[in-house]
């Protein structure tokens, strides 16, 4: 087979270690970490869903793990991640229509986006740890 | 675009507009299609879990397989991974650049879709049918 020849050497398009942090990329970023997180959040709403369907022992095995203090940090992450994706993807539907790429208007979009989602999924815990504490 | 400007794309295809790809707009499409519906089914499947919360397994299973809420549930489920399927496989196209492991990923990234969707919905529809 013929050599194939190395790539010329070619001056590489600036990549994210040569920008200064900014909010508006850092949520990027974190919108598709958020992603990522969420794709396999589904692996613990599959596996409730099962265990609801399979019985009280299932049941209890889930409730074990919800409940833990591991559980619990990794529920609390995955709403966080939840709420955070959803009021990104909002302020990508914005964006679908052509609004919203101001200068003040993308840094206050960011803004609002990572304000809203941990201000929701705190108000979110505190709702369902006062239902659970609450009549069954 | 003046017409002196040579163009490789003919009359036809410049007034289609699709480019080379024909179709290339379909998981775009989706993807903010699956969006839309995200919100409201998210928000629903939110409220639905903190009512279960704290509750036995007899009355989630009992609330689950209401017909409103699994339908809720099965429409959340559903639009999720079809979302989620696609977000994934843009990030393994941007990432991953040896052809051979992008496309088992891809292949991966749909099983993995569709294995969380079929299991989530047959424990809805379980609880649902009461079997």
């Amino acid at each position: 087979m013929a050599e194939i020849k190395a790539p010329a050497e070619r001056p590489l398009s600036p990549h994210l270690q040569i920008y200064r942090p900014m909010l508006t990329m850092m949520m990027s970023i974190v919108h598709r970490i958020t992603g990522i997180g969420n794709y396999f959040g589904t692996l613990l709403l599959a596996w409730w869903l099962i265990a609801a369907s399979a019985g009280p022992n299932a049941y209890a095995k889930f409730e074990w793990f919800a409940g833990s203090i591991i559980g619990r940090v990794i529920l609390f992450g995955y709403t966080w991640s939840v709420i955070h994706h959803m009021l990104g993807g909002i302020r990508h539907l914005i964006w679908d229509t052509g609004r919203g790429f101001g200068p003040s208007e993308r840094e206050w979009l960011a803004a609002a986006n990572l304000v809203g989602s941990i201000a929701i999924t705190v108000v979110l815990w505190i709702v369902g740890l006062l239902a659970m504490g609450g009549p069954r | 675009m003046s017409d002196n400007v040579k163009h490789i794309r003919t009359p036809l295809a410049r007034v289609r507009g699709r480019g080379a790809a024909r179709s290339g707009t379909r998981d775009f499409w989706r993807q903010r299609l699956t969006a839309v519906a995200n919100i409201p089914l998210t928000i629903a499947a939110i409220i639905i879990i903190i009512m279960l919360l704290g509750r036995n397994q007899a009355a989630v299973a009992q609330i689950l397989g209401a017909p409103l809420v699994a339908i809720i549930m099965l429409l959340f489920v559903a639009s999720v991974t079809v979302h989620m399927r696609i977000g994934m496989q843009v990030i393994i196209e941007d990432y991953v650049h040896d052809e051979s492991t992008k496309l088992t990923l891809i292949m991966a990234n749909t099983f993995f879709a569709i294995a969380v969707a079929l299991a989530s919905a047959f424990g809805i529809l379980k609880l649902s049918f009461g079997v």
